[in-house]
């Protein structure tokens, strides 16, 4: 039996494997794509409005511009190969340099608003689902539903307008106090880890204090999901039989609510969850803007902004990457932890 | 053990005014063998159900007397109802495609109520509830032990059910239509089963079916039920002398495992017999 579920492991791993490669491809095609039908000249964006026709036409040609689409598609697929996504104007370092370098806040501020909102939307969906109708119940969906509809940005700029601005009790925007800037060595570049890591307590304090607004607010915008999401998965599976079986064997409710239910649940929840994690991502190019977090959200609105379009199309490249990579491990881990699939 | 019920009533408030479902049976049983018949939609799952107090959380219950023993079960709070359920008195559902917990082994499901009722450690519930798959005669239990429910065949799948709920020594089996959805020879084989564990272990079993003569047949006594009421309580040995001819309609009407024909007749019915008699 054994056996067999690792010749289905296989075979879920090929799968897998082919269709990442698929959605890969088209990504990049895409992504290809979008830098050349972009109403924004690189070329301009490189030399100023006012360079000389000779000197457009050189730097047209030395960055392969003059070449048939095929064949720039070509190169551009031959300097991925070797993680060359080009030189960023803005910031004249590679473009890659500086996804290593924004890409660890933003992790960090994405995976601090997940756990967050995991920790309190799991909870708050399986009691309410576990009392239809109660007071409780009308609370959770009235706040997911209100968490939905309002925008990232509004909910930002009303946290820093209390909590900052009108009550003082959390720093504003950033990701450490000025005082601490450049004091911890960089590590892993998640300021908070890196704070922690080497000691720095005093920097760990103050950047755990910038984190927390900017974490709150993108944990609100997947809450409201994460929360929905829980209770019309534990509804379902409160009226299912199984359930009437475990309360006849005498199982008492909370193992009721939680080993069954909630264990049929759970499996669905991964995908929910890592689906969520996915588009804070998203999330995050908002976020970052309003609370000046120096994450890759952040870094692709600036070189939009100034039309670096190697930057732009690198960071959006990754991005798809990780989303892509999110959903894959959700698809991966639904399968593996569910007996009916596996 | 004793069992007593009085003018039980259970109804559902709708849009469209409160719908009574089940109108005021009255019957007591001790440990024997009672069936209960009657058509769809007749009140029986809802009158089996109320014994554990298991009814939809949107039913309404009343009764002048619903005792389990000395439990009085419609007061009972959620403790004294957990002494009854899966320890006193098992249930088990129509379907084990849907009543077993599909993320969860045949062995975890038979060591959940050992572990709950008996106190045994993990590994002991493990080892007894091996032990109860051999009880219901599946072969090769350790083996089965780890399968899950999708991995079952429909007749394993119901001994399985058999041995979570025997698995409390409970003194009452509730069956509700507990082979309606397997194939017509595991049927007899899962009836001849539950049957014996029942003599065997000195239980009473209410045996929930569309099937008269089936229930007359393993049965001491047969409820017949219609729309919400009880129209007829007989002796098995006596139904075929029944007077009612709603249930001279049920001996003759459906397709019986007991008696299989190749043209079925059609069941009369007149509103008359739903009012008290
Ligand atoms: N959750 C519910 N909400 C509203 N009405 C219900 C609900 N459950 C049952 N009923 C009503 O109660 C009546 C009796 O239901 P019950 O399940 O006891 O019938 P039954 O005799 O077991 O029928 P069957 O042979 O089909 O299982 C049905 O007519 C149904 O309309
Ligand atoms: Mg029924």
């Amino acid at each position: 039996m054994n056996g067999r579920r690792d010749a289905g492991r296989l075979r879920v791993l090929s799968t897998s494997a082919a269709s990442i490669s698929i959605t890969l491809f088209g990504l990049i095609l895409v992504t290809f794509l979008i830098g050349r039908v972009m109403p924004i000249d690189p070329v301009v964006a490189v030399a100023g409005d006012h360079a000389p026709p000779d000197v457009v036409a050189r730097i047209r040609s030395e960055l392969g511009l003059d070449r048939p689409l095929a064949v720039q598609f070509l190169i551009y697929l031959r300097h991925l190969a070797v993680g060359d996504l080009g030189r960023s104007v803005m910031t004249s370092h590679a473009v890659t340099a500086d996804i290593l370098q924004y890409f660890p806040p933003t992790f960090e501020l994405a995976t601090s608003a997940i756990i967050l909102a995991v920790l309190v939307g799991v909870p708050a969906g399986v009691l309410a689902a576990s009392r239809p109708g109660s007071r409780f119940d009308h609370l959770v969906r009235a706040v997911s539903l209100a968490g939905q509809s309002v925008p990232v940005f509004v909910l930002g700029l009303l946290f820093l307008l209390i909590l900052y601005v009108k009550l003082g009790w959390l720093p504003g925007s950033g990701q450490v106090g000025i005082t601490y800037e450049g004091v911890v060595p960089p590590i892993t570049r998640m300021l908070v880890v890196d704070a922690a890591l080497t000691g720095h307590w005093g920097a760990f304090w103050s950047a755990l204090s910038h984190l927390v607004q900017p974490a709150l607010v993108l944990a609100l915008f997947s809450l409201a999901y994460i929360t929905r999401m829980t209770r019309a998965f534990m509804f379902e599976a409160l009226g299912s039989e199984y359930v009437i079986t475990a309360r006849a064997k005498g199982v008492p409710e909370w193992l009721v609510l939680w080993r069954h239910a909630f264990g049929n649940v759970s499996v669905g929840l991964v995908t929910v969850i890592a689906l969520a994690y996915a588009s804070l991502l998203e999330g995050a190019v908002l976020t970052e803007t309003v609370f000046s977090w120096p994450g890759l959200g952040l870094y692709l609105t600036t070189s939009l902004l100034n039309a670096d379009m190697n930057a732009v199309l690198g960071a959006t490249m990754v991005i798809g990457c990780i989303y892509i990579g999110l959903n894959l491990l959700a698809d991966f881990a639904y399968r593996l932890l569910d007996p009916r699939v596996r | 053990m004793q069992l007593e019920i009085e003018d039980l009533h259970i109804g559902f408030p709708g849009p469209r005014g409160f719908a009574p479902a089940v109108r005021g049976v009255s019957f007591a049983m001790g440990a024997e063998k009672l069936g209960i018949v009657g058509e769809s939609g007749s009140g029986k799952s809802l009158t089996a159900r109320a014994i554990l107090r298991l009814t939809p959380p949107n039913a309404v219950l009343r009764a002048k007397r619903l005792r389990f023993d000395d439990i009085d079960v419609l007061s009972a709070s959620p403790r004294a109802l957990g002494a009854i359920r899966g320890r006193r008195a098992g249930l088990i559902l129509q379907d084990p495609k849907f009543a077993l917990n599909p993320v969860m082994t045949a062995g975890e499901q038979v060591a959940e109520p050992l572990r709950l009722h008996k106190g045994l450690s993990r590994r002991a519930a493990r080892a007894a509830a091996v032990e109860m798959l051999a009880q219901v005669r599946i072969n090769d239990p350790a083996a089965v032990a780890h399968r899950y429910p999708h991995e079952l065949s429909g007749g394993m799948g119901q001994r399985v059910m058999i041995a979570m709920m025997l698995a409390g020594d409970p003194e009452l089996l509730i069956a509700d239509e507990a082979t309606s959805a397997l194939d017509a020879t595991v049927q007899a084989e899962i009836l001849r089963l539950i049957e014996d564990l029942v003599s065997r272990r000195g239980m009473g079993l209410i045996l929930i079916s569309h099937d008269l003569p089936l229930v007359s047949h393993f049965c001491d006594r047969v409820l017949v039920m219609y729309a919400g009421r009880v129209v007829e309580a007989v002796p098995a040995a006596e139904l075929r002398k029944s007077r009612h001819p709603y249930t001279q309609g049920l001996l003759l009407c459906p397709p019986s495992l007991m008696r299989p024909r190749a043209r079925l007749p059609v069941l009369a019915r007149q509103p008359d017999w739903a009012e008290v008699a």
